[in-house]
Parts: C-alpha cells; structure tokens; sequence
C-alpha cells in the first residue's frame, strides 16, 4: 500500500501478538504459550472493509478483540489514525473507544435482557457524555430509524424482537457514538439465511452513508466476496495471504486458501463441485507449539519438505496482494498458484 | 410407491401452551426412498427439526404431541407403535446424528463405550465384540488409530472428529434411514467437507436412505437427490434437486436460493469496491401465533394475490414427476392455461 497517502490509512496494525498463558497440567510443568495471534500486520483504508478469514482457532476473533483493547497485547502497534491505541491505558483509553465500536455474532447473548432495547442504543450516549440528554434521545430515535427499526420500539426488551432485530440493535448501538472504526464479528452467523441479506444490505448502506471502516471478521468465504474490499486469510495466527478482493477471489495463491474456497458448496456448483474438491486431511496443528516452518505445511497438498524447515516470509508479488507461501511463483510478472482451484 | 421406505402422510404436532394450541408441523407429507438423500430445508422454526424428533416419536410430551398422521416405515406405522417397538427402531434401523456433537455425546464415557451400547443392546454383541466393532466403525469414518481412539472421552477429540464419532455411533447398527439434524453447522468449512464425503461414501456403501436437514442451500445442491422446502410446518415445495434448485416454483424457494451471494460475486463487479444490492425476503417468519388464514408466507411475499390471505394453497404439480409447490401463483397459471 506504497502508494496511498498515510492519511488514507485509518488502521494500521503492526506485528501484534496475543499470547495467552495456560498452565501445564502437571506440579513441575512449566506454563505454556497459547499463541493464538502471532505477528499480525495490516492496516484498514478509510471507508473501506477489510475482512479477516479463517476457521476455529487461526485467531480472527483474538485479532479483533486485540484491536478493540479487549483482550491484553503482548506486543505490536495498534495505529487508530494518530493515536496508538496500543500504549493507551485508564480515561484516555475509555475516551478513544467512542471512535471504535463493535458488533457480536450472537444477537441474543450480546443484549441484556432485562434493559430496554433504547436504553441500550442510549447507553454508550450517556457513558461518553455525548450532547445533552434531549439531544441523546433525539439521537437514539434518529439511530433506531437509520437501522430499521421504528422508534417507538425502544420501549421493548430484547426477547421481543427477532434475532435480526436484536442485530439491527447491536448495529444502533455500535453506531451511537458515531464510531470511525467499527469491527463486525461474524454479525451474520448466528442468523437465518433470509434475514443475512437484510444485515448485510443495511451494513453496506450504513456504510456509505456515514463513512465507516469496517473490520469484518468471518468464516464464510461467500459472504467476505460480497462485502469486502481487500482480505486476510488467517490460519494458526498468522495471515497467510492478503490482497485486494478481485485480484484474490480471481487468483487465490495460498493453498490454503484456495482449499478454502474449494470447500464451500455452492448452489451452482452442487455435486461437480464436490466431486473436484481439495481435501485437506486431519485439523490444524495446536497454536501452544505450532511447528517451526510454515504451519500449513503439514496439511499442504502441494508442500514440499523446505517447506516445514523454515517459515516463509509475506511477499508483495502483485500490487497490494502478498502471500506466505515460497511456492508461489512469478511468471512473466503474474503470480502462480501452487495449488490451482478447480474449475467446476 | 415400492421402494418408498418411509412414508410420512399427513403429519401434525401441536404444543399445548398457556396461550392455546399451536400447530408446529400441519399437516407434513412426504416420502423417503432407500437409499437416497432427502434434504429439508428452511427458516428456525418451520417445522424441520420436530418432523425429524417426531419420525423417531422423541417429540418432548406434554407439551407436545402427534395428533394425526401416520409414520410409516416399510409399511409399519411408527406413529402407533409401542415404546418398547420404538426403542427397538431408534438407533437400531433409524439413528440420529446432531447438530453440537459435544452437547450429544456423553463426557464421561469414553467413545467406545458409547458406540458399544446400541451394538450390545441392538444386535446382542457382548463387551468384547462390541468394542471390536467400535474400533472398525471409527475405522471406517476416517478416525486415526482408532485402537487408541477408542478409549477417549469426547473432550480429547475435536469437533469434527466428535462428529465422526457420532456418525460412527449412528450407522453402528447398519440402519436404513440416518437423519442428520444440521451436521455440519457447528464445524468448519473444511471439516464440513471432509463429513460431507464421508457421508456420501457410507451411503453408497450401505445404501443408507439420509434425511438431511440443512438451512445451506449450497450443501442441499452438494449432497441431494431429493429436496424438501418447509415454512411455518408446512411442506411449501419439493422435487429432485436440479427441478427445486433449477427452477424453484414458490416464490420462498427462489428468495432462499437468491438472498445469499455465491462465491464469484466480485468477478461480476466493475470495480474492487462494486457491490450489488441482495435480493431480501422482507420480515420475519410469522410467530405460530400470528398464522392466520392463508398461505404463511403472503405477508413476505412480494407477488401475493388477494387469495393468499385467504386459503392455504395446496401443493401444485409443476414440470416433470415429483415437483410441487404450494403457491396460489401456481394454481392461477394452471386455470389461465
């Protein structure tokens, strides 16, 4: 991203780590080191989504909560514009949080019940002391309208709407405090096929409507294509590929994920599809002692004994689209894939 | 129908509640073929999982209950069958997998003794044989080293491996029909795939019927033969897999296969940032409470006619053998022709 302007950025992560300690069974056994992100870097364009893909356990939802300042740091640069979150602590922390907010993937347990959904959208207005009370509920009203909802539902607990409602809540809530950041965990995962649409869509009117940037963390390869204007492929901590949305979903370069994308079903594809499939065979290894070289290599289809001796660096091989991954090569200027996806 | 090895007719299941009857599946037909893969799909709350619960008569009583209907199975109605006749079925010639296969298995027996019990109880295997058999089974859906495996408890396994315990626990005793209630909704995309093949490769091994229920119309198109469309306990359409899939008759079907974004949606786009806007279903599933007269649907359908508010429109017939949808669109089309 050499040549946008810095100012563009809005986000910027460099290198982070979330390592979580966890005792050894055992009376003599050292603690171990879960590193569940290990040396993450991307940075977040103004206005733009990045999403962040990748199953159980490769650490998307340690990353988005280390941005929050939800879960501690064990080390990198969290860059929110000027203010390196990363090193703030107490008020002036409490104070930059009305410009990040976040959205949870289950919509039932992320409400109270027993507060009133307006209360709740009210909530973060009253701890940021933001504009006197009648403008907050003025705002409140004003919120419950941009999402979809009437304003006289405010009166209502949570139990009284539907999971989609209660998400266009999360959604009111998130945006009271006019939030330059907002990070989406997998806001769509917990609810019906029918009403994904009707989130996705508020989402990316809101989107260009205020301005926002989002941090979209998923699992769903259809949905990250739909919505997403450049993605990291994460697995076992690490990014494993990065680039913008066309040039990866035209070209993915890392075998992981190209058999990522290869096992998600498609209605178009149906049988055909299954029949090509890549398989990946066994789990991903433990993030507690994650092998010393590339930690696909043991399940790679295509990885060949350096691969486990030494852990690839990221390289830039197309504008703005790096991959982790020493088998992917350059001819004639255009990056190919070790492992390429089938065509049904 | 001959090789119809069960027939569901006319099948109805209402909780009574403080606030009166609620019907949850009214009226569900439908049959399931030896060996092939039927897949249910719809909305929480349409009815997919009580017609699974209430095939295997596991329907929560009181407050529930089947009260018409008929559950044929080769020709025995389950519906009236006795408990010690149902214990005999479940498990033995129907079994049943689940959606959290942490939350279905017990923690604190190991995964062979889990596995042993339908063998010991349904087939008369004793301690040794059945554990033998274990070890085969999870052989057979891909567990390494089963011999060790065999004495783990669920939590050393991971989701997925948990789910092939659990299929390995289902299909111990050979049966003809395995319903698999969202299988592979709590696992990840990889993993899905790898139960999916498994699946698929059992079936053609032991001709097991499945009946899959699924809220994914990408696995429905991957693993049917046949598929099932419910809304508000109702069966709204059904039809082979390419007829539903290729051209869906209710105007559900098509907004369930039209409101997701399929993988290939940024080659269609312009630019890096082009998006379309998707195609919604407005609204919400109706609350049985709110059912009214008429088509469930009319109030979220966008092509309603007066008549959808007033009668339930029945399942019409549309191309080919064997594919229907209840939609009084259909029905006008008919009377115009």
């Amino acid at each position: 991203m050499n040549d946008r302007a810095a100012s563009d950025i809005l986000l910027s992560v460099t290198d982070l780590k979330v390592h979580f300690p966890r005792a050894k069974p055992g009376w003599f056994g050292q603690p171990e080191l879960v590193k569940a992100v290990d040396g993450v870097s991307f940075e977040l364009r103004r206005g733009s989504t990045l999403a962040i893909v990748g199953e159980s356990g490769s650490g998307k939802t340690s990353t988005a909560l280390a941005v929050m300042r939800l879960s501690p740091l064990t080390a990198g640069r969290i860059q929110l514009g000027d203010t390196e979150l990363g090193a703030l602590q107490g008020e002036a922390l409490r104070q930059a949080r009305r410009r990040l907010q976040i959205i949870f993937q289950d919509p039932f347990s992320s409400l109270n019940p027993r507060e009133r959904a307006g209360a709740a959208v009210r909530a973060p207005l009253d701890l940021m002391q933001v504009g006197s009370p009648a403008q907050r509920s003025a705002r409140v009203a004003e919120l419950f309208t941009a999402v979809g909802l009437r304003p006289e539902q405010q009166q209502l607990f949570p139990h009284q709407f539907s999971g989609g409602q209660r998400q266009r809540i999360n959604i009111a809530r998130a945006l009271a405090t006019n939030p330059e950041l907002v990070v989406c965990d997998e806001p769509v995962s917990a609810l019906d096929i029918a009403i994904r649409a009707q989130i996705l869509n508020l989402l990316v009117r809101l989107q260009r409507e205020l301005g926002l940037s989002y941090l979209f963390i998923s699992h769903d390869m259809a949905v990250v294509e739909h919505i997403c204007d450049d993605i990291a492929v994460m697995y076992l901590g690490q990014i494993v590929e990065r680039g913008p949305r066309k040039a990866f979903f035209a070209n993915p370069l890392h075998p992981y994920s190209v058999a990522l994308m290869s096992a998600v079903p498609t209605v178009h594809g149906g049988r055909a599809r299954a029949a090509q499939r890549i398989k990946l065979s066994g789990d991903p290894p433990s993030p507690i002692n994650p092998p010393p070289g590339c930690r696909f290599a043991g399940r790679c289809p295509v990885a060949e004994p350096a691969c486990a001796a030494e852990l690839p660096p990221l390289r830039e091989l197309a504008p703005d689209h790096w991959v982790r991954c020493r088998r992917v090569e350059l001819v004639d200027g255009v990056p190919r894939a070790p492992l390429q996806l089938p065509t049904a | 129908m001959a090789d119809a090895l069960l027939q569901v007719q006319d099948l109805r299941v209402e909780f009574v509640t403080r606030r009166g009857q609620a019907l949850v599946l009214n009226g569900v037909d439908f049959e399931l073929r030896r060996g092939e893969t039927l897949c249910v799909v719809g909305e929480s709350g349409c009815g997919k999982s009580m017609t699974a619960l209430a095939l295997l008569r596991l329907i929560p009583a009181p407050p529930g209950r089947i009260s018409s209907g008929r559950v044929l199975f080769q020709g025995e109605d389950l519906v009236a069958a006795s408990m010690a006749r149902m214990r005999e079925v479940r498990g033995n010639r129907i079994s049943m997998i689940f959606q959290e296969p942490m939350t279905s298995l017990n923690p604190v027996l190991t995964v062979g003794e889990q596995i042993s019990e339908s063998l010991r109880l349904h087939a008369g295997l004793d301690a040794g044989a059945a554990r033998a058999r274990a070890v085969e089974m999870l052989q057979q859906v891909g567990i390494p080293a089963p011999q060790r495996r065999v004495d783990d408890y669920p939590h050393q396994l991971s989701g997925g491996m948990r789910q092939r315990v659990m299929i390995a626990m289902a299909l111990a005793c050979r049966p003809d029909i395995l319903i698999a209630d969202e299988p592979t909704t709590a696992l990840d995309v990889t993993v899905q795939a790898q139960i999916f093949d498994l699946l698929r490769e059992l079936q053609r091994d032991k001709g097991t019927a499945i009946l899959l229920i699924t809220h994914d119309m990408g696995a429905v198109a991957e693993m049917a033969d046949r598929v099932m469309v419910m809304y508000a306990g109702r069966v709204v359409e059904q039809g082979s897999t390419a007829q539903v899939l290729g051209t869906p008759g209710h105007p559900y079907t098509q907004g369930l296969i039209n409101c997701l974004p399929e993988l290939g949606s940024s080659a269609h786009a312009a630019t890096n940032s082009e998006r379309v806007t998707l195609a919604e279903i407005s609204g919400v599933v109706p609350s049985i409470w709110e059912l009214g007269s008429g088509c469930a649907f009319h109030q979220r359908c966008a092509q309603a006619l007066p008549r959808c508010a007033e009668q339930v429109p029945p399942l019409f017939a549309l191309d080919g053998s064997g594919h229907g949808a209840a939609c009084w669109l259909l029905g006008q089309a008919e009377v115009a022709a």
